[in-house]
C-alpha cells in the first residue's frame, strides 16, 4: 500500500469513526418483537396449523410389506400398490430404490438404534428416486451414494423425514419440481452440494434438521413459499441459503422465511465440485440471500460465521453463474427481523471489507448487503454490526406468528379432469394413430369398433385392456392396460359415441 | 450417409418400398415435369391425429399429458407431469395447406429444395448430416433439428433467436445459405402454381389476396405444430405401464435421471429439453473455429458456445449429434459427458461451463444403458402423410433427401 492512500485511508477511518460515534449519540429506536403486528404478506391461500404434515392421511391403510436383510426393497416396491406401506427391517442393503407410483410409504425400521442402511458402496447412484406423489420416506440410514440420498422428481405431497445420510455424492435430501413437501428431524453431513435442497419447488416445510460437514446446509433455490425453522445448521461452507440461480427454468424464489434457527460456525473450507453454483460460496457464510425476494429472517441465533452473519447479494456478485435475461438479479424485499448475532464476519473476505470501507465500516460484520435492493427492512437495526443497510426502512411488523407453515390444507390437489374430457384426451392422444373414424389405418376403423361394441363399453374396456390378435392382415394391438380404470371407461364410451 | 443406410436397414419394408418409388420417378419423369391440376388438392377438412376440432374450425391437440399438472405450469418435472403450453388453434385447411408447401421445393429460390430436404421424415424430420446443405450446396454452419414436438418450444434455432415457429420459418426461407429464396420471388413462383392461390382462399378465407408471406409461415408453423409424438415405449412407462421399458432402458432410466448423470437436469421430462441455454463446451469438427452460439443471440459473453437443450424425443432418429453434428452415434454423444468437465474446451479458451457439466464417472455399461434409455423415445405412430405430388408439380431433384422418393400416401 503506498503511504499516500495510506494516509487517506487513516482519515477516512478516522472520519468514519466520528460519524459512527455521533450516530452512537442518537437513541436508537427499539422494537420489542414480543409484541406487535405479524407479517400480513406472504402465501395466501389457506394452510395447515398446528399438527403439520404433508401427505394426507389414509382413510383405510393398504398391505404392508416386509422386506428382510437380503431381500430387494425395489422388489417390494414393484408388487406394493397405491395405498401400501414396506416396511425395511434393520440390515444393509446396496440398491437403488426408485417409486414411481403414488401413496407409498416406505419406512425403514429402527430396532435398538439399529437402522435399514442404504450403501452405495461408493458405486450405485442414488439411493432413493420417486415421482409419485403422496410418498413418504422415513428412518433411513444413507451412506457412500454417487449421487442423491433422497431425490424426488415431480412428486407432490411429501413427508422427508428421520433420515440420517452421511458422506453421500451431492445432495442428501433433493425434491424437485414438487409442490408441498415436509422434510424433518433429518441428520445429514458430510455432503459436497446442500445437505437438504430444495430446487424449484413449491410450499415447502424444512424443520428440525442437523446439517453440518457440508458444503451448503439447507438451500432454497427457484422455489417459493418456504418456511425454514429450528434447523441446526453448523460446519457447514454456509449454512442456510435462498438462491435464485439462473439458467434455471423456473425463475424466481420468492416468500421464504427462515427462522428460529441455530447458524453456527459455518466455516468449513469450501469442497464444492468446480463449477458447481456453491463452490463460489465462501466459507464462514452464516444465511446467505441471493437475488431472491421476500425473504424474512428472524429469531435465528447466528454466531461465529467467520465472513458474516447474514449475506444478501445480487446476480453481479458471484462468479459461478451464467447470464439468463428472464432471471432478476437483485434481492428485493428482505426483512430482517430479531436475531442474535455474535462473533460472526471476524474474517471476512476481500470484498465484503471493500464494500464496508465504502461505509467506513472496520472490524467484524454481522449483516452485510451487496447490490441493489427495494423494499427492504429491519427493526432494531442498531444491534448489528451492518453494511448496505443504510436504504431499508423500519418494518411495520416484528414477528411471523401468524403463519405456522405454508403447507397446503389436504395436500396439492391433482387436476380434475371430467370423464367425457378424459375419453376423448386418451382416444386423440393414443387411439387415433392406429384408428380412424372410416377406413383402415393401421387397426381397424372407429365405425367397425362401434359395430362390434354398441351398447357394451365394458366389452371394449376388457378387450384394450388384453387384446387377442382378431384379424390376420392386421397387426396386434399393444395393450392399454396401464391406463387406468377411470380413463379405459372413459375412452370407451368416447368411441363408442364419436361421430366423426 | 452412413448413418442414413444404417437407418433404413432396421426398415427394410420402408426401403424396399423407397426402391419401388424410386424406380417410377426415375421411369416417369413426364409424370413430374407436368404441373398439378386444381382438382387433385383439395384441403382436408379434418385434423390429425392427436388434435380434435373445435366449433370454430379449429384443431385443439389432445394428448394423455393433459391429465397432469405441472408445477408454475411450466411443462417440467417427472413422470406424470402436463407438458409445456404448446401451440394449436389452426384449422384443419390451414395445417394441410402447410404440409404441401413443407414438401414444395417451390419454396427456394432454384426450386430445388423443400423444407423437407432438412427436415426429412423417414430421418426424423432431421436430415442425417452433421451440418445441413443449401440450396446452392453450401455446407451450413448448424445441423437440422427435429420439428417433432415443435408446437411445445418456445425459442427456435440452436442460438435461440427465434421466439415462434413463423419467425423461425422466414429464416431458412430468405437465408442465402439455405433456400435462398426472397419474399417477392416467393410470391410470384406462388402465384404462378394455378392451385395456390385457390388453396391459400380456403385455408384462410376467400379474400382473392390471401396468398402473402404472413400466410405462408403460418401454414408452416400449423403443419409444424401437428407434428406429435407423445406414445414412445417410455410414455406408456410414464403413463403407468411398468412393463412399458425392458430392464435395459429402464436401468438407462435411472442413469439418466440420477444426480450422477444428471441428463434429466436439462433434458428434463416430459418433453426432454428445458428449453435453456447451456453452454456444455462440445468439441467442433475438425478444423472449424469455435461456434458462439447463443453468445450472439443474447449478446453475452457468458453464453459463448451456448446453445438451446434439445428435445431428446426420437434423438434415436437424427444421428449424427449435437448442433455441428460432432458425434455420430448416442454412445459418442454420451461419453462426451463422461470425459470431464471441459476436457475438450482448448486450453486458454473461456468457457463458462453449465454447472451440471462435471466428472460422472460413469461405466461403460452405464452409458450402454443411457443409450438403450434414448431408444426408448422413439414414436412416429403420428407420421403425417407425406404428398406424393406437390402443387408445384416439382418433385424433389436433390441428392441429398431422397424425401418424396422414400415416402408415399399411406397405402
Amino acid at each position: 500500500m503506498n503511504s499516500k492512500f495510506r494516509i487517506v485511508l487513516i482519515i477516512l477511518i478516522f472520519a468514519g469513526g466520528w460519524i459512527l460515534g455521533s450516530n452512537q449519540n442518537v437513541a436508537p429506536t427499539i422494537t420489542n418483537s414480543a409484541g406487535g403486528a405479524s407479517y400480513s404478506g406472504g402465501y395466501q391461500a389457506p394452510s395447515i396449523s398446528g399438527d403439520i404434515g404433508a401427505v394426507p392421511r389414509r382413510p383405510n391403510e393398504g398391505q404392508v410389506h416386509i422386506v428382510n436383510p437380503g431381500d430387494s426393497i425395489q422388489a417390494a416396491v414393484e408388487i406394493a400398490q397405491p395405498g401400501d406401506s414396506i416396511q425395511v427391517m434393520p440390515g444393509t442393503y446396496s440398491e437403488t430404490v426408485y417409486i414411481d407410483k403414488d401413496d407409498i410409504h416406505l419406512r425403514g425400521v429402527i430396532q435398538t438404534g439399529q437402522r435399514a442402511t442404504l450403501d452405495g458402496l461408493g458405486k450405485l447412484n442414488d439411493a432413493i428416486l420417486y415421482s409419485g406423489n403422496n410418498i413418504i420416506i422415513e428412518n433411513f440410514r444413507i451412506t457412500q451414494y454417487k449421487g442423491n440420498g433422497i431425490m424426488g422428481q415431480a412428486g407432490n405431497n411429501f413427508e422427508i423425514r428421520n433420515n440420517v445420510i452421511v458422506d453421500t455424492g451431492i445432495y442428501g435430501i433433493f425434491p424437485q419440481l414438487g409442490t408441498n413437501g415436509l422434510i424433518e428431524h433429518n441428520v445429514v453431513s458430510g455432503i459436497e452440494d446442500a445437505a437438504i435442497y430444495i430446487g424449484m419447488s413449491d410450499n415447502i416445510h424444512v424443520a428440525y434438521n442437523e446439517v453440518f460437514d457440508s458444503v451448503a446446509g439447507i438451500e432454497i433455490e427457484n422455489s417459493r413459499h418456504a418456511v425454514v425453522e429450528h434447523n441446526n445448521a453448523h460446519h457447514n461452507t454456509g449454512g442456510i441459503l435462498a438462491f435464485v440461480t439462473p439458467g434455471l427454468p423456473i425463475k424466481t424464489t420468492e416468500d421464504v422465511i427462515i427462522r428460529n434457527n441455530f447458524v453456527l460456525s459455518n466455516n468449513t473450507p469450501n469442497f464444492g465440485a468446480p463449477g458447481s453454483i456453491v463452490s463460489g460460496i465462501p466459507a464462514g457464510t452464516g444465511i446467505l440471500v441471493m437475488a431472491a425476494d421476500d425473504v424474512i429472517i428472524e429469531g435465528n441465533i447466528i454466531s461465529n460465521n467467520k465472513t458474516a452473519g447474514i449475506i444478501i447479494n445480487d446476480h453481479s456478485y458471484a462468479s459461478t453463474i451464467t447470464m439468463d435475461e428472464d432471471s432478476d438479479p437483485n434481492a428485493d424485499r428482505t426483512m430482517i427481523l430479531d436475531n442474535v448475532m455474535l462473533n460472526n464476519g471476524y474474517d471476512t473476505i476481500p470484498q465484503v471489507t471493500a464494500l464496508a470501507l465504502t461505509e467506513l465500516h472496520t472490524g467484524p460484520i454481522d449483516i452485510v448487503h451487496a447490490g441493489p435492493s427495494n423494499g427492504s427492512c429491519i427493526i432494531n437495526r442498531h444491534r448489528y454490526r451492518a453494511v448496505g443497510i443504510g436504504n431499508y426502512t423500519e418494518c411495520d411488523f416484528t414477528n411471523t406468528d401468524s403463519i405456522d407453515s405454508y403447507l397446503l390444507v389436504g395436500g396439492a390437489k391433482p387436476r380434475i379432469i371430467k370423464p367425457s374430457e378424459r375419453g376423448e384426451i386418451a382416444y386423440l392422444g393414443v387411439c387415433t394413430g392406429c384408428h380412424s373414424y372410416t377406413g383402415r389405418l393401421i387397426g381397424p376403423s372407429v365405425q367397425v369398433i362401434q359395430a362390434m361394441y354398441a351398447g357394451n363399453p365394458q366389452g371394449l374396456v376388457d378387450y384394450i385392456n388384453a387384446p387377442i390378435k382378431k384379424r390376420d392382415n392386421f397387426p396386434a394391438m399393444p395393450a392399454q392396460n396401464y391406463l387406468d380404470a377411470e380413463t379405459q371407461m372413459a375412452v370407451a364410451n368416447y368411441i363408442l359415441a364419436v361421430e366423426n | 450417409m452412413i448413418l442414413k443406410t444404417a437407418l433404413r436397414q432396421r426398415l427394410p419394408a420402408k426401403l424396399l418400398f423407397s426402391l419401388a418409388l424410386l424406380t417410377v420417378l426415375l421411369f416417369g419423369p413426364m409424370l413430374n415435369a407436368s404441373k398439378a391440376h386444381a382438382d387433385e388438392f383439395s384441403l382436408a377438412d379434418q385434423c390429425p391425429p392427436s388434435f380434435a376440432l373445435d366449433r370454430d374450425n379449429r384443431c385443439r391437440m389432445r394428448n394423455l399429458y393433459q391429465l397432469y399438472d405441472s408445477l408454475q405450469e411450466r411443462g417440467l418435472g417427472g413422470l406424470k407431469t402436463a407438458l409445456p403450453k404448446h401451440r394449436d388453434g389452426f384449422s384443419p385447411q390451414q395445417i394441410d395447406l402447410g404440409r404441401l408447401l413443407f414438401f414444395d421445393p417451390v419454396l427456394s429460390a432454384d426450386k430445388n429444395l423443400s423444407c423437407g430436404n432438412c427436415h426429412n421424415p423417414n430421418l426424423g424430420f432431421s436430415d442425417g448430416m452433421a451440418r445441413s446443405i443449401g440450396a446452392k450446396g453450401q455446407v451450413n454452419e448448424r445441423s437440422a433439428p427435429t420439428l417433432w414436438n415443435s408446437a411445445f418450444l418456445k425459442v427456435f434455432f440452436w442460438d435461440a433467436r427465434a421466439n415462434s415457429l413463423e419467425e423461425q420459418a422466414l429464416g431458412p426461407l430468405f437465408a442465402e445459405h439455405e433456400m435462398a429464396n426472397t419474399p417477392q420471388q416467393l410470391l410470384a413462383s406462388l402465384k404462378q402454381i394455378e392451385v395456390y392461390p385457390a388453396l391459400f382462399d380456403q385455408a384462410f378465407g376467400d379474400s382473392g389476396d390471401s396468398l402473402v408471406i404472413d400466410n405462408i409461415v403460418t401454414a408452416l408453423t400449423a403443419f409444424q405444430s401437428s407434428l406429435i409424438s407423445l406414445n414412445s415405449p417410455y410414455d406408456r412407462y410414464a403413463h403407468g405401464d411398468s412393463k412399458a421399458l425392458n430392464e435395459d432402458q429402464l436401468l438407462g432410466l435411472n442413469v439418466f435421471r440420477s444426480f450422477v448423470a444428471r441428463c434429466s437436469q436439462c433434458h428434463m421430462p416430459p418433453l426432454f429439453t428445458n428449453q435453456q441455454i447451456a453452454v456444455i463446451g462440445t468439441p467442433e469438427p475438425t478444423g472449424l473455429a469455435r461456434d458462439i452460439g447463443a453468445e450472439k443471440t443474447f449478446s453475452s459473453r457468458q453464453l459463448k458456445g451456448g446453445f438451446k437443450v434439445p428435445t431428446l424425443r426420437n434423438i434415436a432418429l437424427t444421428a449424427p449429434y449435437m448442433h455441428s453434428g460432432r458425434f455420430a452415434t448416442l454412445r459418442e454423444a454420451a461419453e462426451f459427458y463422461n470425459k470431464g468437465r471441459g476436457h475438450a474446451v482448448p486450453e486458454g479458451e473461456n468457457l463458462l461451463l453449465h454447472w451440471h457439466i462435471s466428472e460422472p464417472n460413469l461405466t461403460d455399461t452405464e452409458l450402454d444403458r443411457l443409450v438403450d434409455f434414448m431408444g426408448a423415445l422413439t414414436d412416429e405412430q403420428f407420421m403425417p402423410n407425406i404428398p406424393q405430388r406437390v402443387p408445384s408439380g416439382l418433385l424433389n431433384n436433390t441428392t441429398n433427401g431422397g424425401l418424396v422418393i422414400a415416402a408415399g400416401e399411406q397405402p
